[in-house]
């Protein structure tokens, strides 16, 4: 099957096939105060989702004596990746030094050094028409948040040194050459494939869920699980930090346009479409099978259309937006609370559940949505064949991080060991590596 | 003299207190209870996993009265408690030996 090439403006032609452009040929870049002034505050956004959003989101989810470890995880990694990424995350990211246009080699999976230390950057140096400093900040946010997601899966049992470990290795092994590959521009692996990812499908929540499965399966399940009762401790704050999921995500995708600009405003726009769906899709399919619309349930709708729709943010339609929403919310029920139990393993907050298994269905889909005949805006002429892409993009993201997480995880636990002793995990990891309390009511 | 503790319905405490009070009892003491009897407890239910939770809240009242408040007491707790429905809780009288007013010192019916 064919299909008509768009019949869109081309500047948004090219926002939605390449989610973060390299510089045009030719033309020089000139810096625009709109679209400063948006990644300036879409940054901040993209912030807020890890601390607070998905520090309360989670928190709220595990059990009163561990709060303080999921916050202080988050707190952490946030520092740690600040840190690593000025150092040479950025640069091992970001580099387009010795890239070609459809030319693999080691350029297409990895950045060079020659960004060191943000080593060139200066006030006026530009990414487009945003100031790379911005820039810099902006994929920092990106980078932050990934790591954040996978603590969900082994939540109350890690030790804390193992955590801060794993996560430097993580983003510097799995994380970073990922982002390379997607997102640097002609001559990425996944860039010159023509896989479709707006907001990083691929790069954050396919990576960040299949790195979760693997560590829950590599730590193991909590002392007591699934006989012992571990419901969550409150789940206010999990709606508060689902809420500023939901608030943060707009500068995560329509931050993603980097500008303000029209794809930027559908972006938004089809964001907040399938959150909506992917809510109503999780509560009607439990109303039907359990009986009661639970709130849990409600935000973990959300967060599944959020992450469903982070691929196909700047390609798909309101309609298509509707749908994807509506199947990622209904899919993601069934993950994490029947395929779970029926496994056996403890993914304690649904890290695979819910973002590995959304992001597969937004990255897989976002290829026929993106078609002009499914009320889409991207260049697709051939829905099977765009389909194929994806696939092959999503297998390849799903083998790359399972492959090497696996790898940082075993080779962590042999040497320094991953979890915290029997006791430790008894009395609470607020207490045993903190020597904190959440609650001194 | 009778010491009579009743396991009641949270919600059903103010009506109890005022019904107490105009059977002429002084004071009580309330203590949040968990526990469970005929009523036994309910399910939750989070992402699928699904939680007998077999303790639930009660409230405790105890009381100390003189044999002849015993039975109006007794009576007030009964008739303000009782929802009908399995969970309104119990009634428990035992024999005081003793009471003592720490204040004064004064002993048994002058320390209610």
């Amino acid at each position: 099957m064919r299909f008509d090439r768009l019949r869109r403006p081309a500047a948004l032609v090219t926002g939605a096939l390449f989610a973060l452009p390299a510089f045009a040929q030719g033309a020089t870049p000139k810096l625009d105060s709109g679209d400063t002034a948006w990644m300036l505050t879409a940054s901040m956004l993209v912030l807020l989702m890890t601390i607070p959003g998905l520090a309360l989101f989670y928190g709220g989810m595990v059990r009163a004596k561990n709060l303080l470890s999921v916050l202080m995880q988050c707190f952490a990694i946030t520092a740690l990746v600040t840190v690593l990424w000025m150092v040479y995350g950025y640069s091992l990211a970001f580099s387009t030094a010795g890239m070609h246009a459809g030319q693999v080699d080691l350029h297409s999976i990895v950045g060079g050094l020659d960004r060191f230390m943000l080593a060139g950057l200066k006030p006026d140096s530009l990414y487009n028409t945003v100031p790379e400093s911005v820039f810099v900040m902006f994929q920092l946010t990106f980078a932050i948040i990934t790591p954040a997601l996978i603590i969900g899966a082994f939540a109350e049992r890690m030790k804390f040194s193992a955590l801060l470990w794993f996560t430097g290795l993580w983003l510097t092994f799995v994380y970073l050459p990922m982002a390379h590959m997607v997102w640097s521009g002609p001559g990425s692996l996944l860039g010159d494939l023509g896989v479709l990812d707006f907001a990083g499908g691929t790069v954050v929540h396919i990576n960040a869920g299949i790195a979760g499965l693997v560590a829950c399966l590599v730590i193991g399940k909590r002392k007591g699980y699934p006989t012992t009762p571990m419901p969550p401790h409150n789940l206010g704050y999990t709606v508060i930090g689902a809420s500023l999921l939901w608030l943060g995500w707009f500068g995560f995708n329509a931050g993603s346009a980097v500008a303000s600009n029209g794809s930027a405003g559908m972006a938004m726009l089809v964001t907040q479409i399938a959150t909506a769906g992917a809510v109503i899709g999780w509560t009607a399919m439990e109303w039907f099978t359990h009986k009661r619309p639970s709130v849990l349930g409600a935000v973990s709708g959300a967060v599944a259309g959020l992450v469903a729709v982070t691929p196909a943010s700047g390609t798909c339609g309101p309609g298509g937006a509707l749908v994807l929403g509506l199947i990622a919310g209904a899919a993601c029920f069934f993950t994490a609370t029947k395929l779970k139990n029926k496994l056996g393993y403890d993914d304690s907050l649904d890290v695979f559940g819910v973002h590995a298994i959304a992001g597969i269905i937004g990255g897989l889909l976002t290829g026929p949505l993106a078609a002009a005949t499914l009320g889409g805006f991207g260049t697709v002429t051939s829905l099977s064949g765009q389909l194929w892409i994806q696939a092959k993009g999503v297998g390849f993201t799903i083998a790359w991080s399972a492959a090497l997480s696996y790898a940082i995880l075993k080779l962590l636990d042999l040497s320094i060991g991953l979890r915290v002793d029997a006791e430790q995990e008894q009395i609470g990891l607020d207490l045993s590596e903190h020597e904190e309390r959440a609650y001194n009511l | 003299m009778k010491w009579i503790t009743a396991i009641i319905k949270p919600f059903k405490l103010d009506e109890v207190r005022e019904a107490l009070a105009e059977a002429g009892v002084q004071g009580m003491t309330v203590t949040e209870v968990k526990g469970f009897g005929r009523q036994h407890g309910h399910t939750e239910l989070y992402r699928g996993a699904e939680y007998v939770v077999d303790f639930l809240p009660k409230l405790k009242i105890e009381i100390a009265v003189s044999d002849e408040q015993a039975e109006r007491a007794i009576e007030a707790i009964s008739s303000t408690a009782r929802t009908g429905k399995v969970g309104d809780g119990k009634i428990m009288v035992f024999d005081l030996e003793q009471v003592i007013r720490i204040r004064t010192q004064e002993v048994d019916a002058d320390a209610l």
